[in-house]
């Protein structure tokens, strides 16, 4: 019961949190004036950033931004160790880990094959990395707002906006406070956030201890709330010094999840369609909560190892029981789990216990979380584009359905839209699939797996799904290998702007269209009968998808539990 | 070629200030608003710093309170964190939990006769998340009570009140599990337990 008090409290804040934001999100993106020093920015970028793109010179600065940022933090981190704020002596990250680290960060993804605390330097966490954490969380926001004035578009037209001022004001009035707020809370904590390297301690038993510190506070503000999720040490949020109380857990997994569903309040302003955005909000908020409820009794009721072990594992008396492998006390089952499905609803992937450990179902959940292409309700910005793949299939398959052509808020639906959206709904999963099936027979790919059995497929088929889907949660003991870290890096890419791409098309493809008035043959898209559809469609679509894969990793491990 | 442009000015302007200019500003702040916390935490005697609030050590001495199980190498680093990553159905987590449940027996059991492994808290003979969890349940504190009362010949009613004194119950009554510092638990059996 406390448990459960806990995680519906939790769902109360957000949800009550999560609406003022999104008014203030379509508040920053629709306002016409520009303050003083967004227009010196503007100014000092040049002519790109002062003219209305349409989608294709959206995306061409979207991607130089990429290119550009791949190459200073692929430089940074090679050469950390002949730059300064670097206090205990880090060398140089290795090749491949680094290159799959860049792709990691600019595509907001965070899956991590190093230890923080032991392979990055301060300078190489703050400039390089948390630097990501902000601008790859902008650039989410940023496209999702073009592809919903592309939405939103009357009368016909190309331009979505500009991306420089957009991403701008993503950071300016969106991340940036609110890592400010949320930097002072975790500090208040006990977070630490200091130039100075590492502490020695004599422990009462006179030993050595090394204690890594560094500038954290600052980075997991932006990195939990940027749907980022790549922490400043190895073991991310388990560790006390990212995340030291149930106060800080609290916070950290509210940041989480609240930027995106404040997008979607914020959708429903933007194109004036209030009532189909609580639609889909209530659509994604149920897959969350399905989550939680099977994630959360699964952990409690632990493995068979553990159960037959003959340990107390009971909740009571002093513990919260329940698989406590690689969880930590002062959460315990509930907020663990909790944070678990929270992480791979969207894209953020930090962790405050090993996901490897898991239970088999309670460790399906993130899984398929993941799979689902995390639009429950999704990375910021990302999750938006990837749900409005899902939504015109759904209208789609309603038009067949009442047997007229499929429209949604105003705009007819045709050939073109739905190219796009079967593109960017199934070309994800597809390569999820096919890159688990390429780690799984070759001799390379099975190098990396820690764990004996099926739950080795499952590490496999997981690290896949989290990059590709831009999450970074792992389960963990899946290692770095010179082909892990390469077919990885060609996941994150392609896992992040295959689907931008297809989401700014879609854009540009309705911002051109005439809006037509709703006729009594139109369905409604605004209803419980569209939310239900749209939930049905992402179950059916990418949720069959997975279900064979799962039956070879989760479901045989389970039935051996 | 202007997006291009556009893009470098923008990587120059976005390192500088997110990067350089935002975490300056909260350490700078920190180190007036925070300056224990913000440097780790640290837990100082007679003018040594003995460890930090937020990080296990390792005791293996009967005389003090022992921590959960740790995967990292070596046990209780706090400079390399990691999980254990042993997957549910592992052959090497029941041998582990096995190992861990006889050595904590094979420990209390000369100060415990009745003990038996039902009574062991899971905490105590899994890994935990970060390697250095500072905290053990209450459960597993008070397992270990009668050994640290009878060794440092202190009356277990003291030892009790220690653990209570120590305990970080849920915040508001609401948040979290209750945890026992085990670090400031045992700081506190050396100042006033013998």
């Amino acid at each position: 019961m406390q448990g459960w008090a806990q995680i519906v409290f939790y769902a109360v804040v957000l949800v009550v949190l999560s609406y003022p934001l999104g008014i203030w999100m379509a508040h920053v993106y629709t306002r016409e004036r520009s303050d003083p020093v967004e227009r010196g920015f503007l100014r000092l970028l040049g002519k790109d950033a002062l003219v209305d793109q349409d989608w294709k010179a959206y995306a061409k600065s979207v991607l130089m931004l990429t290119v550009g940022f791949t190459a200073f933090l692929y430089a940074l981190l090679r050469l950390q160790g002949h730059l300064f704020l670097n206090p205990d002596h880090l060398p140089a990250v290795s090749w491949d880990v680094a290159l799959n680290t860049v792709a990691s960060f600019v595509t907001n993804t965070n899956w991590q094959y190093y230890g923080g605390e032991y392979t990055m330097s301060y300078l190489s966490q703050m400039a390089g990395l948390a630097v990501q954490q902000f601008v790859s969380a902008g650039v989410g926001l940023a496209v999702a707002a073009a592809v919903i004035r592309g939405i939103a578009r009357r009368g016909g037209g190309t331009g979505l906006g500009n991306f420089w001022r957009d991403l701008y004001r993503s950071i300016v009035y969106i991340l940036l406070p609110l890592s400010l707020v949320l930097a002072v809370i975790l500090l208040a904590q006990g977070i630490p956030q200091t130039f100075h390297g590492h502490a020695t301690a004599t422990t009462l038993q006179g030993a050595h201890q090394s204690i890594a510190r560094g500038p954290v506070a600052s980075m997991i503000a932006i990195k939990q709330l940027g749907t980022n999720g790549g922490g400043y040490y190895n073991s991310n949020s388990a560790v006390p010094f990212e995340n030291p109380t149930p106060t800080s857990n609290f916070f950290e997994m509210l940041a989480i999840l609240v930027i995106p569903f404040g997008v979607l309040v914020m959708f429903g302003r933007m194109v004036a369609a209030r009532r189909d955005a609580w639609v889909l909000y209530a659509a994604v908020f149920a897959i969350f909560a399905i989550g939680v409820a099977i994630a959360y009794p699964a952990e409690q009721h632990a493995s068979a190892v553990l159960r037959n072990s003959g340990v107390n594992i009971t909740a009571g008396h002093g513990q919260s029981g329940g698989n406590m492998t690689d969880k930590e006390v002062r959460f315990g089952i509930a907020n663990t789990s909790l944070w678990a499905t929270a992480t791979t609803d969207v894209s953020n992937g930090s962790v405050n216990g090993g996901h490897d450990a898991f239970t088999p179902f309670g460790g399906s959940v993130p899984l398929v979380n993941m799979f689902l292409g995390e639009v429950e309700p999704g990375g910021v910005g990302s999750g938006l584009y990837g749900l409005i793949f899902y939504v015109l299939i759904a209208v789609f398959v309603a038009g067949l359905m009442v047997g007229r052509t499929p429209e949604w808020l105003g705009k007819k639906i045709e050939a073109r839209e739905m190219k796009y959206a079967a593109f960017g709904a199934l070309f994800v999963p597809t390569m999820v699939l096919a890159m688990a099936a390429a780690a799984i027979v070759t001799k390379s790919g099975l190098a990396s797996i820690f764990n004996p059995g099926a739950h080795g497929f499952s590490e496999t088929l997981y690290a896949y799904t989290s990059q590709a889907n831009n999450n970074g949660s792992a389960f963990a003991g899946y290692g770095a290998t010179p082909f892990s870290t390469t077919l990885g890096t060609v996941a994150l890419y392609f896992g992040r702007f295959v689907p931008l791409l297809a989401g700014l098309a879609i854009g540009g493809s309705l911002a051109a269209k005439k809006t037509v008035p709703a006729s009594a043959g139109t369905f409604r898209t605004d209803g419980p009968t569209f939310g239900v559809l749209v939930f049905g469609v992402i179950a059916l679509t990418a949720g069959l998808m997975i279900l064979p894969a799962l039956t070879l990793g989760p479901i045989v491990e389970g039935l051996m539990n | 070629m202007r997006a291009l442009a556009a893009s470098l000015v923008a990587i120059v302007v976005f390192t500088v200030v997110l990067g350089l200019g935002y975490p300056a500003l909260m350490t700078g702040f920190a180190a007036v608003a925070f300056p224990g916390k913000s440097t780790g935490s640290l837990i100082h005697r007679n003018g040594t710093v003995v460890g930090s609030e937020l990080a296990a050590q390792s005791f293996t001495s009967p005389r003090y309170f022992h921590e959960r199980p740790s995967a990292t190498s070596p046990a209780y680093n706090a400079a390399g964190t990691t999980f254990s990553n042993l997957g549910p159905t592992n052959p090497a987590l029941a041998k582990l939990v096995a190992q861990n449940a006889q050595a904590i027996l094979k420990l209390e059991r000369p100060y415990n006769r009745g003990l038996t492994i039902s009574q062991i808290p899971v905490d105590a003979v899994v890994p935990s998340g970060s390697g250095i969890d500072p905290d053990i349940t209450p459960a597993y504190a008070q397992l270990q009570a009668r050994r640290i009362a009878a060794v440092r010949h202190v009356p277990l009613a003291t030892v009790q009140s220690l653990i209570k004194q120590n305990t970080d119950e849920r915040v508001l009554g609401f948040f979290g599990e209750p945890g026992v510092n085990v670090l400031k638990l045992n700081l506190a059996l050396d100042e006033g337990g013998e």
